[in-house]
């Protein structure tokens, strides 16, 4: 049946639930796809046969009455996730042959709801990067060209594959994590949607580790709703991830489609950069009227520290990054190469097993950590923090969310910032601000620009009320009305 | 602040990271770029911030103190580079 890799994740749902088609169909044509599709190189590891036999197991569930909220709809995963028995690499050669003996949280919930696991997904090394061009695996492919040009472009990083596959109609839906971005600016990237919920909605258990304040799991899928579906499942309290909060899980997807009559719009006048594209701000402005005839108010607001956020999680992520990563060592797990002794073995080990951007974060991060640096660098980036964490209190008493551009640019070229690290860290200046206050922030598709390359707005809101992103979400995806799809070129 | 040579070789130290001596200039004139950037969180204010280390307001949780996992050394040593006899192998540490 052909057809069947172009539904929601919701009329997929429908369809199963109507005996339309069963999930064994359902999977099939996406185990096609994704075979069809290597030269995006979204998936690192495939797993039809997996895929199969949980189809068959859901179908079996749901002729008996027993289908679960997910049951038989097809995800990709990405390689953050520790899947147990299936290859979890975080896209790095230390770890590029670690097989788990257990499962996240995450993927566990989602299982738990009858999900259907398609395989692993592409991402940057340890989830480093904005344009997943650090993976050991090389870089994903954005299905997406420019028109009328062959150029191969970016998806955005860390999420790449998760953003390629979803964008492709190689999944259904799939799981992405966020440090500083990495969900929203390849959502933003490859024209598809991306959440990333408050910290502590989903459990980091079982997520390979990178910066542990800032990492937070959430979905990517083609429409609102497909998200909320998803973050219902994959979020809730869990005891073995102590900042995982002991909160209740809201049905996300019944706040889509709410009116978002009276809410009140920040537009903070700090996101306008210098250098931006005018089609950016034409964007914006455009979100901001569609907000507005459907009835929000809109309102000017400041985030004075916006532009000392980049600054700060550059030694906030690489100074947690640099300690998490100490535990890659070539003794219990992974790669070892070995030296003439303990020392040598561990210094051969990490040179060997991790790619030059890690490398250089580890650095970065154990030069902030060093005697003699640690106040005038960790310490004040984490005062700094608190400043911008403060400024969106302060904005949040006179406003229910924000609307801002998700990226400062469209999908660039792949190898075209790959000689500045500062340049490609850029790209999350709008994005990185969240993760810092560990705020819900989403991206939805909103247009194209002139070379036909999708463009994100993004929703920034309070803590815990990811249930207003998603009816503003479905708010703007409705007025957007963003059908655009990539030409199939692979 | 620039980061020299005799740094990077004593940061890669610190973080057991061998680092070929003729990448070393380079990486130093990388660091400094990126630390050059840095540096403009001197600008601001923040005398008397209480240092943010975490995103969420609660206390840590606190749970029985009781074995809740544990028993299973193939699981353990499933992915570890050697072993033997349920033992991980490693480098002899002391000479």
């Amino acid at each position: 049946m052909s057809g069947l890799t172009s539904l929601t994740l919701k009329a997929a749902l429908d369809g199963l639930a109507a005996k339309s088609f069963s999930s064994e169909e359902l999977t099939a044509a996406h185990v096609k796809a994704v075979a069809d599709a290597r030269a995006l190189n979204a998936y690192v590891l495939e797993t039809p046969d997996k895929a199969m036999e949980m189809a068959k197991a859901s179908d079996a569930r749901r002729a008996a009455g027993q289908a679960g909220p997910l049951d038989g709809v097809p995800l990709g995963i990405k390689d953050l996730f520790c899947t147990e028995g299936v290859r979890s690499t975080a896209g790095s050669k230390i770890i590029g042959q670690f097989i788990p003996t257990y499962e996240s949280t995450v993927t566990a919930n989602l299982w738990r709801d009858g999900a259907v696991m398609l395989g692993k997904l592409n991402l940057d090394e340890f989830a480093m990067g904005s344009s997943n061009e650090t993976s050991a695996f090389g870089p994903v492919v954005n299905p997406w060209r420019k028109t009328g040009a062959n150029a191969q472009l970016t998806p955005g990083g860390s999420s790449g594959g998760s953003a390629a596959a979803v964008a492709a109609e190689l999944c259904l839906g799939a799981t992405a994590t966020d440090t500083g971005g990495s969900i929203r600016q390849p959502a933003a990237f490859t024209g598809t949607v991306g959440i990333k919920p408050t910290y502590g909605r989903c459990s980091r258990w079982g997520i390979v580790a990178f910066a542990s304040s800032l990492d937070q799991a959430g979905p990517m899928a083609r429409t609102v709703e497909d998200t909320a579906i998803l973050l219902t499942s994959m979020a809730g309290h869990d005891p073995k991830d102590s900042t995982s909060l002991p909160i209740e899980v809201p049905d996300f997807a019944s706040f889509v489609g709410k009116s978002v009559k009276g809410l009140r719009i920040g537009v903070p006048k700090e996101y306008r950069v210098e250098g931006m594209p005018p089609e950016i701000e034409t964007l914006w402005e455009q979100g901001i009227a569609w907000l507005k005839e459907a009835g929000c108010e809109i309102v000017d607001v400041s985030l004075p520290h916006t532009r000392y956020a980049l600054p700060a999680y550059y030694i906030v992520a690489p100074a947690e990054a640099s300690s998490n990563l100490a535990r890659y060592d070539g003794m219990r797990y992974g790669l070892r190469a070995e030296g003439a002794n303990l020392t040598e073995t561990y210094e051969n080990t990490r040179a060997a097993g991790f790619g030059a951007e890690v490398r250089r974060r580890i650095l970065i991060g154990t030069y902030v950590l060093s005697a003699g640096y640690y106040d005038a660098y960790y310490v004040k980036a984490l005062k700094v923090r608190r400043r911008i964490a403060d400024d969106f209190e302060q904005a949040f008493q006179k406003v229910d969310a924000l609307l801002t551009p998700t990226a400062p640019s469209a999908a660039f070229q792949l190898g075209e910032n790959a000689d500045d690290p500062v340049a490609m860290y850029l790209n999350d200046i709008f994005t990185v601000t969240v993760n810092l206050a560990g705020l819900p922030g989403m991206s939805i598709p909103a247009g194209l620009d002139a070379a036909g390359l999708p463009l994100g707005l993004q929703l920034i809101g309070r803590p815990l009320d990811e249930a207003t992103l998603f009816t503003l979400g479905g708010a703007i995806e409705k007025a957007a009305d963003f059908r655009a799809k990539p030409q199939k070129w692979w | 602040m620039a980061i020299d040579a005799a740094t990077v070789r004593k940061v890669a130290r610190l973080a057991r990271l061998a680092q070929p001596e003729e990448t070393v200039d380079q990486l130093a004139r990388e660091l400094s770029g990126i630390m050059t950037w840095i540096e403009q969180l001197a600008e601001v204010d923040t005398d008397g911030v209480e240092p943010m280390t975490s995103a969420v307001h609660v206390a840590l949780p606190m749970r029985e103190d009781v074995v809740t996992d544990g028993g299973d050394p193939d699981k353990v040593l499933a992915n570890a580079p050697r072993s033997v006899g349920g033992f991980f192998v490693v480098p002899k540490v002391v000479e």
